[in-house]
């Protein structure tokens, strides 16, 4: 049996007294590309914000290539390989659009260059010297994940990357997404929008009250398209 | 030569020249302080007294070591900056969560203790510090000293390398969007608050670096950052919290504003800067160079 490169178990998570996550269960192959679906508020974004240590308070375990990551602070969990695009974007208005790709530090070897993530985004090229937040909606997502693929992290963790966008600029992101996945990139990505994750992932997790309910195999999404709608109330 | 408005050329220059050392002073405080309040959220109160102690630091290292005035340039900045550095990991980290106020409150505090100890160990009256480079040269209409000239030049350089070191470089990059969102920096894998500490320890050693070049022009003594912070505060309202261009650009022009004044209403070179303070609120309430958020 392969050691998953990430193993999530019994992960709970609290902001402030509230508590968010009740127990969640996943894991993720080297190489594999695996959804977290569920409504709002389900805990989809509090998964990934406790994968990446940025809640208030985290219990249960996070193994990534077989080492914990719970109990550590989130700027020595992204020097593991771990790597977050979150759902606001988290573009910075202070820096133009290169410093904003060159911001997060490189990690491990084995990133894109510069060179590689301007041929797969070249708008942000032609707008390097733009201030970040002057880009539109869906270039301040590419930026958002052109970002972080320098930095020779193997996991990356996409907090809902199609939100907000036209479906022309929808499709550009899932022919990404699918381009990343084949360079050799494992992927995390959380998504309500259940049709674009049908069309790219390997695998679906159904979060619900912050646990993971119910697991949906690629071979199996058709018969469970039904149970999957129920899901997610669509 | 000609006077202007009734002024003999060498009052009008001599005032000009005094504006600019005082404007340099006010660049160099109030840059720090905006350094300071961008990354920390602290307003440093402490300011005054860590220009102090960079300026009794030299006049310590002279008088004790015998380390000249050049030596002390580069040495007391740094231990000012380390005391600085002990200062936010022993205390001024806990506060990061609260409001503005208890930053304020805890720097005020220690001001207060530091120019305590400093007057209770070696007075208020102040010491003289030899000038480095004395002499001067005439240039006609006016007589300028060259050390002061020298510490215009030098303020100057100063302030275009913090503004570069900010707004051109890697660091610099990382400190601003630290700045805006520092839980997203540090999940990037930056130590942010090993990032806060230093820019906490820079913002010192840059008080503490003007402090020693006061020191031959003032009389160095454990009140000479008192009165000068509350001025500087003013110039950072005026420039805009937090931007680094409008603390440098303000520094500079509210010593001119205030050199002028002298000269043309001197009773009122005292207040001018706060009744700019006043009309600047009322008209842009961000400051000059400051954003609204």
């Amino acid at each position: 049996m392969v050691e998953p490169l990430l193993k999530v178990s019994g992960l709970e998570a609290w902001y402030g007294e509230s508590h968010i996550l009740h127990g969640i269960d996943f894991e993720i192959g080297r190489g594999e590309l695996v959804t977290l679906l569920g409504r709002n508020g389900a805990g989809k974004t509090t998964t990934l914000r406790s994968i990446m240590g940025i809640v208030g308070k985290r219990k249960g375990s996070v193994t990534f290539e077989g080492r914990e990551t719970v109990g550590q602070p989130s700027n020595q969990i992204a020097r593991r390989g771990i790597a977050y695009c979150p759902e606001e974007r988290g573009i910075f208005s202070s820096l133009n659009v290169e410093e904003n790709l060159l911001l997060p530090p490189i990690v491990k070897p084995g990133g894109m260059t510069l060179a590689e993530i301007y041929k797969l985004f070249p708008n942000l090229e032609e707008r390097k010297r733009s201030q970040g937040t002057k880009l539109s909606g869906g270039e301040q997502q590419m930026l958002a994940i052109g970002r972080i693929l320098r930095t020779g992290a193997s996991l990356l963790l996409f907090d809902e990357p199609t939100e907000g966008l036209a479906p022309v600029i929808v499709q550009r992101i899932g022919d990404i997404i699918r381009t990343l996945k084949e360079r050799g990139f494992t992927i995390l990505l959380v998504e309500q929008n259940f049709h674009f994750a049908a069309t790219v992932a390997d695998r679906h997790y159904v979060v619900e009250n912050g646990r993971v309910i119910d697991t949906v195999d690629k071979a199996s999404v058709e018969q469970s398209l039904g149970k999957l709608q129920a899901y997610l109330g669509v | 030569m000609f006077d202007f408005l009734g002024i003999p050329p060498q009052a009008l220059f001599g005032q000009m020249l005094l504006g600019l050392i005082n404007g340099a002073f006010y660049a160099m405080l109030s840059l720090g302080l905006a350094v300071i309040f961008g990354m920390l959220n602290v307003i440093n109160f402490a300011h005054g007294a860590q220009y102090m102690m960079g300026a009794f630091a030299a006049w310590l290292l002279l008088g004790i070591l015998d380390i000249p005035f050049w030596a002390s340039l580069v040495i007391a900045p740094i231990l000012v900056g380390l005391f600085g550095i002990v200062l936010e990991r022993l205390l001024l980290k806990r506060l990061y969560h609260l409001d503005h106020l208890y930053g304020f409150l805890l720097t005020f505090g220690l001001s207060l203790v530091i120019e305590g100890l400093f007057r209770w160990q070696w007075g208020s009256s102040g010491a003289p510090y030899p000038s480095p480079i004395p002499g001067g040269y005439n240039l006609g209409f006016m007589f300028l000293p060259t050390y002061r000239g020298f510490v215009v030049v030098a303020a100057l350089v100063i302030c275009l390398v913090t503004w570069y070191a900010i707004e051109r470089t890697k660091l610099g990059a990382y400190l601003r969007a630290a700045t805006e969102n520092p839980t997203l920096v540090n999940a990037f894998g930056i130590n942010v608050p090993r990032l806060i500490t230093i820019t906490y320890g820079a913002g010192v050693a840059l008080a503490a670096l003007a402090g020693v070049l006061a020191a031959p022009i003032q009389q160095v003594s454990a009140l000479m950052g008192t009165n000068l912070v509350l001025v500087v505060f003013a110039v950072v309202v005026i420039g805009g919290m937090g931007s680094i261009m409008g603390s440098i650009v303000t520094g500079f022009g509210l010593g001119l504003v205030e050199g002028m004044t002298k000269v043309f209403y001197p009773p009122a070179s005292n207040t001018v800067i706060f009744v700019v303070m006043a009309i600047v609120l009322l008209i842009k309430p961000a400051g000059l160079f400051g954003q609204t958020k």
